[in-house]
């Protein structure tokens, strides 16, 4: 601004094409700034992402040479029945995550956002599973779920429940026990999230409803649920990216197993792709997933747009 | 007892407001708390439950870890297992391959990611924005969707199976400079401006005014990096095949598989492979809350 001052006398000419200069300058810095970062990042994320999207129309193992097949590779996902289970399991996995992890964490931010001495400690209790190195959530959990001398189970049958499940030896409790280690892990980073929304409600509301004889349900309904809604939505989009790219977690925990009830997307995308080497046949299931997950997105985004008119 | 506390308040407003609070609120500071601290110590419980028992059946022998009943309290508390798991694996080998690659990983992310953040939050050029989109754009595409696609190209390159693969591919991450230029649009552009009156450079302007008021961003950052790159699994799962190259992440997954009735032994493993994360995560846990703060919410 200063400078627009300090020009202005010389007249307009000299301005246009000084002004022309200086774009040119800060173009150059721009770029000399945002350089080191991006050869890394264009070369490393960019490209492959890019590639990512062409090789699903290309037949390529690490054997022979790429030749493009339009949409044979998405036909043979229609007849592959590892790619039908793997979808089914993802599916059941978001379908527990999701809704599971969002209520732990606001249980969790509800309960420790007071101002109670001692509750700093807490809150670093509910948050450290998520920093926890998955390998040591995955050995610790796969103990705890020991059918015959587990904790979980024999706080089950202390509660009086018999016939208890096997969990990870069992395929239909597998990955039952796999959501549970999940929502463990991940209730703590979301409650972060919601920390902060409830952080941000007017306290003048509560009192207000206090005044109008409003019971804690009725503040939590119609004040607490309301306020958190940005968080919410943006808590139910990154759950749902989230459940959806499942990998790791599987790996260490169960590796798909036993038998395919644990295999999800991601996996099946890691064993075609990188154990088998058929890079396009993967690269089709991992197009698949990603446009799922963006859907899905989407559709949260539009119903989050009409909740807001 | 929630509906108990606020049961006799319709029929005494009509009285007086103000008064009619008072009684309520002399019980609810005493109910309230009470209440609260047993909610607290259940959350608690459920939290760290399995950090308990990973701890105390780190001290035991193997077949003392899976009893009935639960013995939360070791009989004799074996600290030789921490001692007996640097023979059985080469622990410190690889607690020192962790530590190195989550250090580089670290130190570059922070150099190009606060670099590049000042170009697109300080510095006014055409393509600008649609370059960021770019970065934003590929935030959003799960890594394991094209996870394929760059192990093709490391392979292609020959860098499966040494470092370079996996510092590669994580220290240019799109989520440092989006991280770092969330922050520095909180800082005024008035302050840059007046630098430049001053006669200091773009890069002077950076160095000298911007980094050191984004220290907390770069703390955030710092700490995010090294526990997701220390904590990492699949990278080195996937390009790390030589042992004398692992993780420590790997170096116990391994162990679990070969030994899976160590139970004490594997349990030791993962509290040595968690203790650097948790103490860097009490060091720094404000910066952490912060990071996913103004990454998640502001975005």
């Amino acid at each position: 601004m200063a400078n627009a001052v300090t020009e202005a006398p010389r007249g307009a000419p000299p301005r246009g094409s000084a002004q022309k200069r200086r774009k040119r300058r800060n173009t150059l810095i721009g770029w000399s700034f945002i350089l080191p970062n991006f050869v890394g990042f264009a070369l490393f994320t960019l490209v492959p992402v890019i590639a990512a999207f062409a090789l699903a129309f290309l037949e390529w193992d690490s054997y022979s040479a790429p030749e493009w097949v339009g949409l044979d590779n998405f036909a043979e996902m229609l007849e592959d029945e590892n790619f039908r289970v793997a979808l089914g399991n993802t599916l059941y996995y978001a379908a527990g995550h999701i809704p599971l992890t969002l209520m732990a964490a606001l249980g969790l931010a509800i309960v420790l956002n007071g101002k109670l001495r001692g509750v700093g400690f807490f809150r670093t209790a509910a948050f450290f599973p998520y920093v926890t190195s998955l390998v040591a959530v995955a050995v610790v959990w796969r103990m705890l779920f020991n059918p015959t001398a587990g904790p979980v189970n024999q706080f089950l049958a202390a509660v009086g429940f018999s016939d208890l499940p096997t969990w990870l030896s069992s395929t239909d409790w597998a990955m039952p026990a796999v959501i549970v280690t999940s929502v463990w892990r991940d209730m703590g980073y979301y409650m972060v999230l919601y920390l902060a929304g409830l952080q941000s409600i007017p306290e003048e509301y509560y009192e207000a409803a206090r005044m109008d004889g409003a019971n804690a349900w009725h503040r939590f309904w119609h004040i607490t649920l309301p306020s958190l809604r940005p968080t919410t939505f943006f808590v139910l989009v990154m759950l749902t990216i989230q459940s959806f790219k499942i990998l790791d977690l599987i790996v260490v925990m169960t590796d798909g197993g036993p038998g395919r009830s644990t295999l999800v997307l991601a996996q099946l995308v890691y064993r075609e792709g990188i154990v088998e080497g058929h890079f396009g046949y993967s690269s089709a299931i991992a197009l698949v997933l990603f446009v799922i997950v963006l859907s899905v997105t989407v559709v949260q985004f539009r119903l989050n747009e009409r909740r807001n008119r | 007892m929630t509906a108990l506390r606020t049961a006799p308040e319709p029929t005494a407003r009509p009285v007086g407001p103000p008064p009619a609070t008072k009684p309520r609120e002399r019980g609810s500071r005493f109910v309230r708390p009470v209440a609260t601290y047993t909610a607290l110590i259940v959350v608690a419980a459920l939290v760290l439950v399995p950090f308990a028992w990973m701890v105390s059946s780190s001290l035991k022998r193997d077949n003392e870890v899976l009893t009935v009943p639960i013995q939360w309290i070791p009989e004799e508390f074996r600290w030789s297992n921490f001692v007996e798991i640097w023979d059985r694996i080469p622990l410190a080998t690889y607690l020192g391959n962790s530590a190195f690659l989550a250090l580089t990983i670290t130190l570059l992310q922070l150099l190009t990611g606060s670099f590049a953040a000042y170009g697109f939050a300080k510095v006014k050029f055409p393509g600008r924005d649609a370059l960021f989109v770019a970065y934003i754009a590929t935030i959003a595409v799960p890594w394991q969707a094209y996870m394929v696609p760059q192990y093709i190209m490391m392979q292609n390159a020959g860098l499966t199976n040494t470092y370079w693969s996996i510092i590669l591919l994580q220290a240019f991450g799109a989520f440092g400079v989006f991280l770092m230029r969330q922050y520095y649009t909180t800082i005024p552009d008035e302050l840059c401006e007046a630098a430049r009156m001053d006669g200091l450079t773009e890069y002077g302007i950076y160095w000298r005014i911007i980094l050191p008021l984004s220290k907390p961003a770069l703390a955030s950052l710092a700490l995010l990096t090294f526990v997701n790159t220390w904590n990492d699994y699949m990278g080195p799962f996937i390009y790390l095949t030589s042992n004398e190259l692992w993780t420590v992440q790997l170096g116990i997954r391994s162990f679990v598989g070969q030994y899976d009735a160590e139970f004490a032994m594997i349990m030791t493993g993962a509290v040595v492979s968690v203790l650097p994360i948790l103490v860097v995560f009490l060091l720094g846990q404000r910066y952490f809350i912060r990071g996913i703060a103004t990454s998640g919410l502001k975005g």
